[in-house]
């Protein structure tokens, strides 16, 4: 159309020749090619490698010890500290404690409990005692907190993994509340149960083990007086990912046998079919006794790395609490019952 | 001048494949490799040792699908790749893990399927490691050199085998790692020969 005026041709010496045009488009092809192959390349070995590893430290920084139950009746306030305690200084740093855990039901990898054990609702909680008792009964979690001093206790605690840690953790010897519910003379077993709810433990809903989770003791084991039943640490309540608000510590055994977010504790004359010794007969067993002698079918259990400390450390029989607890097994052959 | 069409591409995933090792070395160096960080460490350079493994593995596969021959360019690098990472696994698991207790290591070889697995495979790997020059591959001839580095399927299945008996339940990672070696020896085995056949 007439009536607009075209910009002047450029002279011939401004245009660009053909040739470096072209290498300007390819150059740019090259580097597009060049920063997406590594961008995307190095991005994705680093998350598959990453992947199962136990990854670092972000996840602390959310965690906080939370703060203690105020008002005075609050049983957190008057914690005896039990003669069966180790020095606290000796404890795993908190960090550490609640950020490497293995708790399957939120996952495999050692951080994902601690991320994931926002889902896990602990109020209302009751535990069922059930079976061979005098008087099962459902019980909240506050009557039983009432019902029994609390106590604080730092023990070792010992990973079938070969990893260990030293946690101070706060609960009531299980024997207390045996002996308030009464088992009946049939009873020589208990079994301890975690809660089943694929909704808040997301780990449920694959079928890496069968769930739900359930571990056992020997009634005499349940028993004895170093037999916790935990309801916190660091003299705070549980955590998500330690197995809140109440699970079992027995610290002469592999961690594996402390149950955690119990939700039934039930005495039976069977011996109970606990998760992992069903999983793998082979390679754990009902008793699971802390043995240096005894290796893992494909790993040694000779020492052990306390998390915190970079040399491994000798792993002692029972765990180091031999003295208290090496009677009940007398006469049994610890490499053939492991 | 005339650069080829894919120059960037054996650079590009050169500097890929040295993303993962220097985040690792980072998180090493402040600190940010959580409560365990020789177990991490030590996993994270396994997994990478057979990823990259794995993927130098799926070169010929890829090239039997696509007929693409750039595949082919990247085998050596991933090769030696995986080979750097299992040498470090190697040395984490010696020096940190283990303490330089040679008495315990000697007696863990012999007696645990997993860890002679992946001895196994790391020697498996040393010698293609060391022939992969060009120079190597004359010396030795094409026919014998190519006999050799089929060693790297054995390292591949041994990797595996080391990831699976490691693991305590059966999460799928493993799993999946094996499926796909065993979909590229698939592909290998039908194209393969009907490649040579034709």
């Amino acid at each position: 159309m007439v009536g607009r005026r075209l910009p002047p041709e450029p002279k011939g010496a401004e245009i660009t020749p053909p040739a470096l045009y072209a290498r300007r488009r390819e150059f740019l092809k090259q580097a597009g090619g060049f920063l997406a192959t590594s961008a995307g390349w190095g991005a994705g070995l680093t998350w598959l490698s990453e992947r199962g590893a136990a990854d670092p430290a972000p996840v602390a920084k959310r965690l906080s010890p939370s703060p203690p139950p105020p008002g005075s009746a609050s049983p957190w306030s008057s914690l005896v500290v039990s003669p069966e305690s180790l020095p606290k200084a000796e404890a795993t740093p908190f960090d550490a404690v609640t950020t490497y855990n293995n708790f399957y039901e939120f996952g495999l990898s050692k951080s994902a409990p601690a991320r994931a054990a926002g889902s896990l609702k602990t109020t209302p909680w009751s535990v069922r005692i059930e079976g061979e008792v005098k008087q099962p009964r459902t019980i909240d979690l506050e009557d039983l907190l009432r019902w029994f001093p609390l106590e604080e206790r730092v023990y070792r605690m010992r990973c079938v993994e070969a990893w260990s840690m030293v946690i101070p953790w706060v609960g009531f010897p299980l024997a207390a509340l045996l002996s308030r519910v009464e088992p009946t003379s049939n009873a020589r077993y208990v079994a301890f149960t975690t809660l089943y709810d694929p909704e808040q433990f997301p780990g449920q809903k694959s079928d890496v083990l069968e769930w739900p989770y359930v571990e056992g003791l020997r009634l005499d084991e349940a028993m004895h007086p170093l037999t916790l039943l935990a309801v916190g640490l660091y003299g705070n309540p549980l955590l998500g990912q330690n197995g809140a608000p109440l699970r079992l510590v027995v610290p002469w055994k592999y961690g594996f046998k402390g149950c955690k977010s119990i939700v039934s504790i039930a005495l039976t004359r069977e011996r109970p079919k606990t998760t992992w010794a069903a999983a793998a007969p082979s390679e754990y067993g009902f008793l699971a006794n802390v043995n240096p002698a005894v290796d893992h079918p494909r790993w040694s259990q000779r020492t052990e790395r306390r998390i915190g400390q970079l040399e491994r450390i000798e792993t002692l029989p029972f765990n180091g609490y031999a003295d208290a607890v090496a009677h009940l097994y007398r006469g049994m052959d610890l490499t053939r019952e492991f | 001048m005339t650069v080829a069409r894919r120059a960037w591409l054996v650079p590009a995933v050169l500097t890929g494949t040295l993303v993962p090792f220097g985040v690792l070395a980072y998180r090493a160096a402040t600190s940010r490799l959580g409560p365990n960080p020789v177990a991490t460490a030590l996993n994270q350079l396994g997994l990478l040792a057979l990823t990259l493994l794995v993927a130098s593995l799926l070169a010929t596969p890829a090239r039997l699908l696509t007929g693409a021959k750039w595949p082919l360019k990247l085998r050596k690098l991933l090769g030696l790749a995986a080979f750097f990472a299992a040498l470090l696994h190697l040395a984490v698991y010696v020096v940190l893990d283990q303490g330089l207790d040679f008495g315990g290591l000697a007696r863990d070889v012999v007696s645990r399927p997993f860890i002679a697995a992946g001895f196994a495979a790391v020697l498996a790997m040393t010698p293609l490691a060391l022939t992969s020059t060009r120079r190597a591959l004359q010396l030795l001839g094409p026919r014998r050199w190519q006999a050799l580095h089929r060693l790297a399927y054995v390292a591949g299945v041994l990797g595996v085998v080391h990831y699976v008996l490691r693991v305590k339940a059966f999460p799928t990672e493993p799993a999946l790692y094996g499926a796909v070696l065993g979909a590229s020896f698939a592909v290998r085995a039908v194209l393969g020969r009907h490649a040579r056949s034709s």
